[in-house]
């Protein structure tokens, strides 16, 4: 971990999801994330508001000495695309996964 | 440095295509939300659905000043404080098109607030996004007219005493249609809100309150980007309709965000032509623009 950004809980994040009432019979749609390792300067947005911890911070650093987020879920990402629209770096971003047939939920 | 690191081949982001790519990476810092705001803005042109010929971005000076460095459209990067002079000028000129000024609170608000308050009481149709960090970050973090009381600043080495103003409230008070304030972090509603913003005719004000981790909150021990949007999360609460009277920030305090103002006024224009209609009947050609 960079010595200045705590990994911090991540209970804070949960308040934002409630479950959909008919959460069980929607068909939720699966994301693939793609990370442009090199652009991120490691704030942890990304790690931190994703709301199902799809990702983790490196161990590894990028070219400019930070750590980055790795998919640390596979096939946990719900294509919410929160994780794009926080990235400051226009490092991150999710693309729906056709083949697992999303566009219901 | 492992695999992924070094064999990550370059990929392409969506963004890629809204940002002067040969200007990127930008020069904000590590956690500072100004990068966000850009993605938010993004994001509300593709809502709107318009065409990157339709919109135009107008910025003063400071590390938000250079979001018009930055994207991919017709954009400016004006003298500090001049951004909304600029921009009604632009916005004379061609009506028809868009004309957005993103711009920090200490260019808006201090230098620029006289051009603020006025083209607000003339409702100029204006879209302002203006990101507020409480404090001048470019120039190493002096005290603005948005500094909480009792925050620290470096021209305020003991603590800020002057009272900030509010930028809701004054945007209210000078006449702006549409008024809202969110965070970085509630980056949904302020797609929604710049994208309402800008489809609404007059002066719109979007208050973005955005974390600059290297001099605000260095200079108040309040950790990183990361912790203040984790204080974002915990303290603003969301008041739609709220008097804007009561949308003070102290410093550390509850900050209250949602959409104040939407209300409906004569633009500039619409006011300029219904009194010269009234004043030179048919021989008054309305006006258009001067760009065909
Ligand atoms: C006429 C003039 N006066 C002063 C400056 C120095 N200056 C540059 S940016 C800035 C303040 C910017 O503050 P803000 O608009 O809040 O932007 P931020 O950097 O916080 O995003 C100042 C005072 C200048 N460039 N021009
Ligand atoms: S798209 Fe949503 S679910 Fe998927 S990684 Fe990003 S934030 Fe998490
Ligand atoms: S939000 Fe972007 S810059 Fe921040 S850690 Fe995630 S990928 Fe890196
Ligand atoms: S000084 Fe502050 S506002 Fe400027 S880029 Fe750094 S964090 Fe952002
Ligand atoms: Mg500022």
């Amino acid at each position: 971990m960079p010595q200045d950004l705590p990994a911090g809980p991540k209970s804070t994040t949960a308040k934002y999801w409630r479950k959909p009432l008919d959460a069980d019979t929607v068909k939720v749609p699966h994301g693939e994330i793609h990370i442009v390792v090199n652009r991120c300067k490691g704030c942890l947005f990304c790690v931190e508001y994703c709301p199902r911890e799809v990702l983790e911070i490196s161990e590894d650093f990028n070219v400019k000495g930070y750590h980055f987020p790795e998919v640390s879920k596979d096939d946990a990402c719900v294509n919410c695309g929160l994780c794009e629209m926080l990235c400051p770096e226009f490092a991150i971003f999710c693309v729906l996964d056709e083949e697992e047939g999303g566009g219901e939920g | 440095m492992t695999k992924e690191a070094t064999l990550e081949p370059e990929l392409s982001h969506p963004m890629d295509d809204l940002l002067r790519m040969d200007r990127i990476p930008h020069i904000w810092c590590p956690t500072c939300g100004l990068g966000t705001v850009v993605t938010a803005f993004a994001s509300a042109i593709e809502k709107l659905q318009l065409g990157l010929d339709d919109i135009t971005v107008v910025s003063g000076i400071g590390c938000t000043g250079r979001v018009a460095g930055y994207v991919k459209i017709d954009s400016f990067h004006t003298t500090h404080g001049r951004a909304i002079p600029f921009a009604t000028g632009l916005h004379l000129a061609n009506p028809k098109l868009k004309t957005v000024v993103i711009s920090g609170d200490g260019d808006l608000i201090s230098i620029g607030g006289n051009h603020f308050i006025h083209a607000a009481r003339r409702n100029v149709d204006l879209t302002v996004i203006c990101v507020n960090n409480f404090i001048y970050a470019m120039t190493g973090g002096q005290v603005a007219p948005t500094t909480p009381l009792t925050a620290n600043a470096s021209t305020m080495p003991y603590g800020n005493f002057e009272q900030p103003f509010s930028i809701p409230y004054l945007a209210d008070s000078c006449g702006a249609v549409y008024v809202a304030r969110w965070s970085a972090l509630h980056v949904r509603r302020l797609v929604t809100a710049i994208a309402e913003a800008i489809a609404k005719p007059g002066f719109s004000v979007v208050e973005v309150i955005s974390p600059c981790s290297t001099l605000y909150s260095r200079r108040n021990r309040l950790g990183s980007g990361l912790d203040l949007m984790r204080f974002y999360h915990d303290n603003c609460e969301i008041k739609h309709g709220a008097d804007t009277r009561e949308l003070a920030i102290g410093f550390q305090e509850k900050i209250t965000v949602g959409k104040f103002i939407d209300r409906d006024r004569p633009t500039f224009v619409e006011s300029m032509n219904n009194w010269y209609g009234k004043v030179f009947g048919d021989e008054y050609e309305p006006y258009e623009g001067s760009v065909k």
